[in-house]
């Protein structure tokens, strides 16, 4: 099968970079499937599940909180403002990082850090509700 | 002569600044370790960005380009934001990016254009004053971050664009320092508005399609690269200021090693003159006897 190069970028990290047979992203107007060839196209993401196959039965799964993909000719790449593996993560986890979260920032001192921790906060329940909507589909 | 108590303490001081300079240089090493690993993972990011939003612009050259990409028009007010460290004793980490920078704004007003600096860190602010204290329109102090991350840089990213929706000014340009070994930081010039466009990107003839349109794509996205490129000259130059501290205070521990040497060495030349001494005196005391 037709493969093409995949690489999924957050600023912390490069969270998976390799051959793949197809992509399927959560763009602002629906999700879509990229296969080999695809037509160039840039898209704004928004938060959700990007799910890469690597091979029949083989996929891995990432949650993405929002970015921008870009599609040419030879390589697929998505910018993410936030990216995490989504095998990493189950709702319990996700229920004591908010809490951890919460807890951080009654307690932060300076508005930089408030704000820091405010936007962290949305981001874990923007994917907590993510994640439920998966389980419910 | 320097008596034998002037020698001990001479080499007494030099031990104890050896010392601190010694644990200096092991903290920079542990700090280098974190700011270098934070360096390197942001590197892909901002360097992805630069390449897509290359290849955007490239479709949108001309004049219905936004100004972000297309530039004012014009060229006469520059801002520089120059980044440097909070602290000092870096070695020339902090005057080497300054002096670019005073370079450049020396060049820009022969040309007969007019210049604003924002300084980001204490210590570039304190060279540049000297020379452009009318011209300096803004400090941002970041003393009180243990490490810089996206909320600096955002923070910054949005005053440069405030700044320039209110039409302040035409070109900024950013300075910092790559990071890109230990011995080996390089003090960089990036122009960040209008967004650069890197030489030698080969422009993909293939028309991108957008989703949603282009405009709505590029109004996200160029803000947020400015952010990026901001975030990038941070940790860049955070790990450029511990590398360049390390390697400054590994050659001055050397230095104080060579100089215990050296006056140890003088210290027990002189003890032994002196016994020498004592002893003809003790000798040539009896014979007289």
């Amino acid at each position: 099968m037709a493969t093409f190069k995949f690489e999924l970028v957050s600023p912390e990290s490069i969270l998976f970079s390799g051959e793949v047979v197809s992509v399927i992203v959560p763009s602002v107007e629906g999700e879509m499937t990229i296969l080999a060839g695809h037509v160039p196209i840039v898209a704004a993401l928004k938060p959700g599940i990007v799910l890469a196959q690597t091979g029949p039965g083989n996929g891995k799964e990432f949650f993405v909180g929002g970015g921008i993909v870009e599609v040419n000719q030879t390589a697929l790449t998505v910018l993410a403002e936030q990216a995490r593996f989504l095998e990493d993560v189950d709702n319990d986890v996700l229920d004591a990082e908010i809490l951890t979260a919460e807890t951080r920032l009654a307690a932060a001192p300076t508005e930089d850090e408030q704000r820091r921790l405010r936007e962290l906060l949305i981001q874990l329940q923007e994917f907590k509700g993510v994640l439920q909507q998966r389980k419910a589909a | 002569m320097p008596s034998l108590k002037d020698l001990r303490n001479r080499i007494a001081s030099v031990k104890a600044t050896q010392k601190i300079t010694k644990a200096m240089q092991m903290v920079a090493a542990a700090k280098l370790r974190r700011a270098q690993g934070a360096a390197e993972a942001a590197r892909p990011y901002a360097e992805r960005m630069e390449t897509v939003l290359a290849s955007l612009a490239a479709g949108v050259a001309g004049d219905g380009a936004p100004r972000l990409i297309g530039g004012t028009g014009s060229d006469k007010v520059h801002l520089l934001v120059v980044c440097t460290a909070e602290r000092g004793l870096c070695g020339a980490f902090n005057s080497s990016i300054a002096r670019l920078a005073r370079d450049k704004a020396l060049a820009l007003k022969a040309e007969g254009k007019t210049v604003k600096i924002i300084c980001v860190g204490k210590k570039g602010y304190d060279i540049l004053r000297r020379q452009f204290d009318q011209d300096i329109i803004e400090l941002v102090d970041l003393r009180g971050f243990k490490q810089v991350g996206f909320v600096n840089a955002e923070t910054i990213a949005q005053n440069v664009l405030a700044r320039f929706e209110a039409g302040e000014f035409d070109v900024a340009t950013l300075f910092f320092s790559k990071f890109r070994s230990v011995i080996s930081q390089i003090p960089t010039a990036q122009r960040i508005i209008p967004a650069e466009i890197p030489a030698g990107t080969k422009t993909t003839d293939a028309v991108y399609e957008y989703e949603p349109d282009e405009g709505e794509i590029l109004d996200v996205l160029l803000p947020r690269n400015l952010t990026v490129q901001v975030l990038r000259a941070l940790l860049e130059n955070a790990a450029s200021e511990q590398g360049a501290r390390m390697s400054a205070m590994d050659s001055a521990t050397r230095n104080a090693g060579e100089m215990i040497k050296k006056q140890t060495q003088l210290y027990n030349r002189s003890r032994q003159a002196m016994i020498t001494k004592e002893l003809i005196e003790i000798i040539s005391g009896a014979e007289a006897l």
